[in-house]
């Protein structure tokens, strides 16, 4: 079992107010996502559920009991470290074993599980490395394989992939995506990258200035986000804002459209723009169009389109899926 | 023509190293000529250098005149004792300030510091009299425990510095892993921690072996390490320069062989953590 339920949790540094206030509720089994601007909070909260710092207020619920006042090695949550954090004086058996020893479990249970989770993780010909070793990508594998040995009600993984290369972070994604799923334990994820948190999530907490901004499916956060916030940071390339007289014809101080949903024309009804920038992958084309009072616009098409830097165009959003927002930024339902 | 300008440079540079090492090592090897020489020759001028009439009865006259093991022991325990028990206390310590500071970490780090800058001498009679008072005049217990105290603020800084070399990350990982603090201690911290707490235990084993003012003010016979043993030649009868170096070798001889074996990590100890 491993829910995990945030009431009103608060966190100062002194004087500087960090967490404000975060009400959350994650269910057994779920893969949650943390994600946000740099310096938001989300290690903080991670943090915090860990039991690595005392809250300031609210309080922490682990399956239904207040943890609050639980030191973290009480807790029954395991954390992968964006540093991988072995132990350098330890081999990976020792690393991977650490947490059963302390427990106190008997040595023969101790190696049959050490080598099923090294087996899990492709570790077995390094058991008796010691981590400096090992590459980037072992290592981490050693760090989730210390975090999973233990069975733990939770796993909390503080950007754990930012320090591979491109390549080795999709499969490690793939990975840990699928190890998540199969061992059916929840999960707490921290990154700040969305990609990572649209394809590995169930759901997604959108963390800003330590407040959540936003709680939910990938899709509900694509499809309707809440506020401004949210539409701006979820979504690649980033979704157009415009302001003004083109906003108040919808009867919203600001609208977005997400450059998928412009529609391009060589003329027509629309807003008119004459491209900047466009940019041909062959599976995508993305267009940088200077639309005079409403801005630079960004518009994406599925596919080769041929025009070029110059060109005069015309977009027009679909009016299914244009987002309206009130004065203070948060979305319109209709 | 660029090479041999080079090579000229490590030559002069490998000459005046030497040149430096000779200096500084210059008045062991005197000490311990002196010890091979007779009273006679020992201050004779001009003094000769390798050229005497060398002989071993100053070691057969010391050995003779006072207990040599029994001095020999008593700098073990004091040494060894009062270098535990500050390891002891300074590994929490050090570990609280490291990973958790506050505040104030830093002015308590001062403060400890200050407590050195004192001149011993200012507080001789204060814990003379308390000493008495509490029956450890002469007593190995009494030159642990003030030894022990004197070393404390470096044996907390010297730790204070290597554990701050350590990443927080890892003892927290422990902590996730179910370690209590006790056991953080011991399983990771203590064992990352080895090369700078063998250094550290080295420098004050050599520091407590070679403190004179204490060990000669609080102890007369029964407790008295090597440091009275030596003090024990300069008077009263009058200086016997040879006897007084073959004592002084024979104190020396054992930290010095400590030492040989573990400069490197003696050298790490001495430059506080600075280098990697
Ligand atoms: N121990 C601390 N003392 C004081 N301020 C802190 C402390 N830890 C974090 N902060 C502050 O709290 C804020 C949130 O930090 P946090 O590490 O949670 O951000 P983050 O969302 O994880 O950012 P990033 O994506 O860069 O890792 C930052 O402004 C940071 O300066
Ligand atoms: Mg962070």
């Amino acid at each position: 079992m491993g829910q995990i339920t945030l009431q009103d949790v608060q966190k100062s540094f002194g004087p500087v107010h960090i967490i404000k206030g975060a009400n959350l509720d994650i269910s057994d089994g779920s893969f949650v996502v943390f994600v946000g601007p740099s310096g938001c909070g989300k290690t903080t909260l991670l943090r915090l559920i860990a039991g690595l710092e005392d809250v300031t207020g609210g309080s922490i619920l682990i399956d239904g009991k207040n943890v609050v006042d639980v030191p973290p090695a009480k807790r029954g949550l395991s954390m992968v470290f964006q540093s991988y954090a072995l132990y350098p004086h330890m081999s990976v058996r020792g690393n991977i074993a650490f947490g059963l020893k302390m427990a106190g479990l008997p040595k023969a249970e101790i190696n049959r599980k050490v080598e099923a989770a090294a087996a899990t993780l492709n570790l077995t010909p390094y058991l008796d490395r010691k981590p400096r070793e090992l590459s980037g990508g072992q290592r981490q594998r050693v760090a989730i394989g210390r975090a999973i040995v233990r069975e733990p009600k939770a796993f909390l993984f503080d950007e754990p992939l930012s320090n591979l290369d491109a390549a080795l972070r999709v499969q490690m994604r793939l990975e840990v995506t699928r190890l998540q799923k199969q061992l059916a334990t929840t999960a707490i994820y921290v990154t700040h990258d969305q990609v990572e948190a649209m394809t590995m999530a169930d759901k997604i907490v959108v963390l800003n200035a330590g407040r959540i901004e936003q709680y939910g499916t990938p899709l509900e956060l694509y499809e309707k986000p809440a506020n401004l916030f949210v539409a701006g940071f979820i979504g690649s390339p980033k979704m157009n804002f415009v302001n003004g007289a083109a906003a108040a014809k919808y009867g919203a101080a600001t609208i977005g459209v997400r450059p998928e949903h412009l529609r391009i024309a060589r003329d027509g009804e629309g807003w008119p723009g004459k491209i900047a920038v466009a940019e041909h992958l062959g599976s995508d084309t993305f267009l940088y169009v200077d639309a005079g009072a409403l801005g630079t616009l960004t518009a994406r098409h599925v596919g080769e389109l041929d025009l070029s830097a110059g060109d005069d165009i015309v977009l027009s959003p679909d009016p299914s899926r244009i987002h309206r927002f009130d004065k203070d930024g948060n979305a319109l339902r209709s | 023509m660029a090479r041999m300008a080079t090579n000229r440079r490590v030559a002069i540079s490998t000459v005046g190293a030497w040149l430096a090492g000779f200096l500084i090592f210059f008045p062991i090897l005197w000490m311990v000529l002196t010890s091979f020489k007779t009273e006679l020759e020992a201050f004779a001028i001009p003094p000769s250098f390798l050229f005497f009439h060398w002989t071993t009865e100053n070691y057969a006259t010391v050995q003779e005149r006072s207990d040599y093991i029994h001095h020999a022991l008593n700098s073990i325990i004091i040494a060894g004792g009062s270098t535990l028990i500050a390891l002891l206390i300074a590994i929490p310590a050090a570990w609280s300030m490291a990973f958790s500071p506050t505040k104030r970490t830093k002015d308590v780090l001062l403060w400890m510091l200050s407590t050195k800058m004192m001149p011993p001498v200012g507080v001789l009679v204060p814990i003379y009299l308390i000493w008495r008072d509490f029956g450890l005049l002469d007593s190995l217990t009494g030159l642990v425990i003030i030894l022990c105290l004197g070393n404390l603020p470096i044996v907390i800084w010297m730790l204070f510095t290597y554990f701050k070399e350590i990443p927080k990350d890892i003892l927290e990982a422990a902590r996730m892993d179910g370690a209590t603090i006790g056991r953080e201690l011991i399983y990771v911290l203590t064992p990352m921690a080895i090369p700078g707490l063998a250094s550290t235990l080295l420098l004050n084993l050599i520091l407590a072996w070679n403190e004179a003012f204490w060990t000669l003010n609080l102890s007369t016979l029964n407790a008295a390490p090597l440091t009275v043993f030596i003090a024990s030649y300069s008077s009263p009868e009058g200086l016997f320069w040879a006897k007084l170096s073959a004592a002084s070798t024979l104190a020396i001889a054992p930290i010095l062989v400590l030492g040989w074996f573990s400069q490197r990590q003696l050298v790490r100890g001495l430059t506080f953590g600075a280098v990697k």
